[in-house]
């Protein structure tokens, strides 16, 4: 359903160094912002004026988020001509939008694609010359989002949304059936039943969140590659950055003959990791296939995670590979620091001083040793900006996982009034809610499933 | 030809339960009206269920009443049974329901209309609707007479081509074997109206003396009655009630049906018209719900001076053979008599999308519409439109703007938002789920939602609106006034609350807080509340529900706060959709052809998308701007 509310969204580049900002227009955004931000020196953010810079931090309940500098600027002089509040924070993903969940949490929700310039023309601040182009934004923008929206939904998270949904019209059906015709049909304790599927789906709805979290529910993130000659250990990191054992792992060279995919999440950050076959030359036919595929997948990739054995001496095979990843962003991930070193750490050396791109760490797969480190390397060059990727996704996905926390509030409502004895078709109300809050995510809406469901599922009538 | 010709400002075609309404609003208001019925003797008909109101209906009725209308008025005086349904569960969803003395509810609604001044009511069977530069401006009759008028108003209900069938028998005639319209359609098709073909039943109707009562389970009305219409009080209509009766179909009873399902003109393919799904036959229960063992039978009387008997839950388009083995097979029918048969109806009718939300046809002026013929079902939703294009055909004589009601503030503008909007591919029903405001929509407060709306259109008396408005302070005062009163934990008050099953006071609380919790009421707490006005039940029950459920009820307003503000952004009339490139191309084809008045009815279109709607904000912005 269309709503009119207090919006709040990035509004610098995503990924970018230095300083992120957060904007939030509306009646409300005054009110949410003293909600979440506490000046360093104690007044009543609700009564500041128009125009002014506060320092302090931005807490979610009693956790600091981050330190910020909020501009408070009163309607109707500000460019959506409503009351808008600028949050400066870090810049990087993962502060930004740790403090944008931080705001929605409190009371926005997230804007639709042009929706700050939509409302800054519909209440009269942008001149009439801007029409079209604000219309061209909005329906190219919002066609993108749904497309990347459908894109991004892997078919076991939809299945999910499309089985607790039914679930949730199945009840509804069923309490709203035994209103309609109460002669025909008896729902007398018909809470305690639903109480049982409230939990779990509750809890369904829980572990989605969860999983967004860990940005599973992303489909694409920063295209990564691992690269290496056999053997190096490929796999093993893999295994360790997915946390399961997902690959194939033996001590025989060469068992990755296919490149495997993951989408992962290190700390925030999406990672579209793709695993390949290791880099030497090969007479077997379908090795070959799968060192060319390697060869491919290094092309178009964003970043590379260079494994080499540091057990092992480096070779004409690591001369190849470092010369196909020249121009790349790479992290040099010196692997098996638990053995004996024998790689030739100057001739690495030398290799980083000649490419800015090119960072190295040293870890064992095995132990975990060096792991954290790699991770900071990981995140520096996010935040320095070196790595990027489309911003559209993280909307996307902030954009469902509010509505799934919009579903959880609905779920817990329903709860609540099973618990408080609430007549039954109090339930239906707050079911309702959640079941458009979930259809919002797989774009559908109410329409008339309800009355079919009644229909198709219960026999009524005269 | 000799014409004659008359001229009236409006004119009513079919003395339904929508025709009725719409006449005695036109005339109310005092405009010259003439009501059409096909036959004197079926005014205010009820060819099928004899009740009024049940689930989402009786809120209709009574917001009928509220407004101004006689459906409340009409039953309260003829009822012989009275029930609220789902008095368990919550105030939203009580819905009140009568068993009507059908002849009486005709006879007395006929009585009505008799003696309302301005209105005059003419057997003849209106056969051509007539027009000048795309206005109305009259109707002829199938004698050839000529009325004139500036409005015309379609009640037409289930007369138009209408056929009714039973195995293989189909006769071309309306409900009860009256006599079917079968000229307007043509009329109208040639105005450019489209037109649907929709089906209904009823079950058949059987002597009383051949039922076994003794093998059935008696239903009694309710000892509380709860008038319709809030002009009426508890003790001026209750009277002593008649009972009805439950039984069951079983396998036996299925069995008969399937083997016979050949023969069902449904199943052969005879009818082509769309049925309702909410008012299945039985065969088609039998036949969807395979599983079910047996199904509920309601015998209802139709009234107290007849001996014919209503067959809830069982009507049927199978012969009559079959009608027969099948009714005799359930329990305490095994020796019955049919009286009339059941019968499938279909019927012409037209696609509602092409009315405003006033009623009025989006291309014929001065035409409007209401009842069946829009592709609605039941009395009550016949009424509930009868009365809005009655209201509406006047406000346009008058030069007014029309009186649309919205979603948040009735179920009259659920069904009517819905008819004009959605598509419907079967009989419209009103539902309770179909309002989504449905905590605000309360039958007990239809009349401080629209009695305020009554009286500024000028169906309420003064007297009755000044009633109202101390009603509504009183309401307002009693609520403050509880929120104040303090209640110490005195022994006395403990004993009340133990004695109430409730628990006992820790430290002083207001009234408020002992009325919300869910074991005590505003009654129960008389004895330790001193100061205590004086108050009406009516007053006492809104004091009630209001503190009762206040966290939903706010919920709720909060809700239609946010769904006002698109509805009061209105679509200038004058918008081409097709010009406006960045709407996708299916909302460009609704749009055009729903053409809604504001933002908020674009957004309930099927096929508009939330970012649809945001274009057509800014298109609309810079038509406004330039």
């Amino acid at each position: 359903m269309y709503q009119n509310q207090t919006i709040a969204a990035i509004s610098t580049a995503m990924a970018n160094g230095g300083i992120g900002i957060i904007r939030i227009s509306g009646d409300n955004s005054i009110e949410i912002m003293s909600r979440v931000f506490r000046p360093a020196k104690k007044k009543d953010m609700r009564e500041v004026s128009s125009y002014t810079a506060h320092y302090g931090y931005i807490y979610d309940g009693e956790r600091k988020i981050d330190e910020c500098i909020c501009l408070v600027m009163r309607a109707p002089n500000t460019y959506t001509k409503e009351d808008v509040v600028e949050i400066n924070c870090h810049g990087g993903v993962i502060v930004m939008t740790k403090v944008l969940e931080t705001v929605l949490k409190h009371g926005a929700r997230p804007a639709e694609p042009g929706e700050f310039t939509k409302r800054a023309f519909l209440n009269g601040r942008i001149d009439l010359s801007q029409a079209e182009a604000v219309m061209d934004i909005i329906s190219s923008q919002n066609e993108f989002a749904l497309q990347s929206s459908l894109k991004q939904l892997e078919g076991s998270l939809r299945d999910k949304i499309v089985e607790m949904r039914k679930t949730i019209i199945h009840h509804i059906a069923a309490i709203e059936s035994a209103l309609d015709d109460p002669e025909h049909m008896s729902i007398d304790g018909y809470g305690k039943q639903l109480l049982i599927d409230i939990k779990s789906l509750k809890q369904d709805v829980g572990q989605l969140i969860d999983s967004s979290d860990d940005g599973k529910i992303l489909k694409e993130g920063i295209k990564t590659v691992i690269i290496g000659k056999p053997n190096a250990g490929k796999s093993s990191l893999l295994n360790v950055l997915v946390g399961e054992e997902r690959a194939i792992v033996t001590d025989i060279a060469g068992t990755t003959r296919d490149t495997l995919e993951e989408s992962i999440s290190i700390q925030g950050i999406p990672l579209n990791i793709i695993d390949t076959a290791g880099i030497r030359d090969t007479e077997d036919m379908i090795e070959k296939i799968g060192v060319d595929k390697a060869k491919e997948k290094t092309h178009s990739a964003d970043l590379i995670l260079y494994v080499v054995d540091m057990s092992r001496e480096l070779d004409r095979n690591d001369a190849n590979i470092m010369k196909m990843i020249e121009d790349k962003k790479v992290i040099v991930l010196l692997n098996k620091s638990d053995l004996d070193k024998k790689v030739d750490v100057d001739l690495l050396n030398k290799k980083m001083q000649e490419n800015k791109n090119w960072k190295y760490v040293e870890i064992s797969a095995k132990t975990h040793d060096g792991i954290s480190d790699f991770y900071y390397i990981l995140k520096d060059m996010f935040f320095e900006g070196n790595l990027s990727f489309n911003n559209e996704i993280y909307i996307t996905n902030m954009r469902h996982k509010h509505a799934l926390m919009d579903a959880e509030t609905s779920l817990a409502m329903v709860e609540q009034s099973i618990l408080d004895d609430m007549p039954e078709d109090f339930f239906s109300i707050d079911l309702m809610n959640a079941y458009e809050s979930l259809g919002f995510i797989i774009g559908e809406s109410l329409g008339e499933d309800l009355v079919n469901e009644i229909f198709s599922e219960f026999c009524m009538g005269k | 030809m000799a014409f004659l010709e008359e001229t009236y400002d409006i004119v009513v075609v079919g003395a339904g339960h929508a025709g009725c309404e719409a006449s005695l609003v036109c005339a109310r208001l005092g405009f010259e009206t003439i009501c059409f019925t096909i036959s004197m003797d079926s005014v205010a008909l009820m060819p099928c269920n004899p009740n009024v109101g049940g689930s989402s209906k009786g809120h209709l009725v009574k917001e009928i009443d509220a407004l101004g209308g006689q459906m409340g008025i009409n039953i309260d005086k003829t009822y012989i049974q009275s029930k609220m349904l789902n008095k368990s569960k919550g105030p939203a969803v009580h819905s009140l329901r009568a068993q009507a003395d059908k002849a009486e509810y005709s006879r007395y609604m006929r009585m009505t209309m008799e003696n309302t001044d301005h209105l005059t009511l003419r057997q003849a069977e209106v056969v051509e609707i007539l027009t000048e530069n795309g206005d109305v401006c009259g109707v002829k009759t199938y004698s050839g007479a000529v009325y004139h008028a500036k409005a015309v108003i379609l009640a037409t209900g289930t007369y138009l081509k209408a056929r009714c069938i039973y195995g293989d028998v189909s006769n071309a005639t309306g409900p009860n074997g009256l006599q079917a319209a079968n000229y307007l359609t043509d009329s109208l098709r040639s105005l450019g109206i489209e037109m649907y073909r929709f089906k209904t039943g009823t079950p058949a109707r059987i002597d009383k003396r051949t039922i076994h009562f003794e093998e059935m389970q008696e239903q009694f009305g309710d000892d509380k009655i709860v008038p319709f219409s809030f002009t009426n009080k508890e003790e001026d209509i209750k009277r002593s009630q008649v009972s009805c009766w439950l039984t069951y179909t079983n396998e036996e009873t299925h069995r008969i049906i399937k083997e016979n399902l050949h023969r069902s003109p449904l199943f052969s393919g005879a009818i082509e018209g769309t049925g309702p799904r909410y008012c299945p036959s039985i065969e088609d229960k039998v036949v969807k719900f395979a599983d079910k063992n047996r199904h509920q039978v309601f015998i209802e009387p139709e009234g107290e001076y007849t001996n014919e008997m209503y067959v809830g839950g069982m009507s049927s388009s199978l012969p009559e053979d079959v009608q027969y083995q099948m009714y005799r097979s359930v329990k305490g029918l095994e020796d019955v008599k049919i009286v009339r048969n059941a019968y499938a109806i279909e019927y012409d009718c037209i696609n509602p999308m092409q009315l405003k939300a006033s009623l009025e046809f989006k291309n014929v002026g001065g035409l409007f519409s209401g009842g069946q013929f829009n592709g609605s079902s039941g009395y009550e939703e016949a009424a509930a439109q009868g009365l809005i294009a009655g209201i509406n055909a006047c406000r346009k004589l008058q030069g007014k703007e029309p009186v649309i009601l919205k979603r948040s503030q009735a179920y009259i503008g659920v069904l009517i938002d819905d008819l004009v909007t959605k598509e419907t591919h079967e009989p419209y029903r009103m539902m309770t789920s179909r309002a989504e405001y449905r905590l605000l929509l309360r039958q007990d407060n239809a009349d401080l939602r629209l009695t305020p709306i009554g009286y500024e259109i000028g169906l309420i008396s003064n007297e009755r609106y000044e009633k109202l408005c101390s009603k509504q302070k009183q309401i307002q005062d009693e609520i403050d006034r509880v929120k104040k009163v303090k209640i110490g934990a005195s022994k006395e008050v403990q004993m009340l609350l133990e004695s109430l099953g409730s628990s006992s006071l820790k430290t002083a609380v207001t009234l408020e807080e002992l009325i919300r919790r869910p074991e005590l009421k505003y009654e129960d707490l008389e004895s330790i509340d001193l100061e205590r006005p004086e108050l009406d039940e009516d007053v006492i029950d809104q004091v009630n529900i209001n503190i009762k459920y206040e966290g939903y009820i706010t919920r709720q307003m909060k809700q239609v706060e946010q769904f006002h503000k698109l509805e009061m952004k209105k679509i200038p009339d004058e918008i081409e959709y097709d010009k406006i490139h960045n709407l996708r191309k299916e909302a460009i084809q609704k749009l055009s052809q729903i053409r809604p008045i504001s933002i908020g009815q674009a957004s309930r279109i099927s096929g508009v998308s939330p970012s649809d709607i945001s274009v057509l904000l800014i298109y609309i912005e810079q038509m406004k701007r330039s």
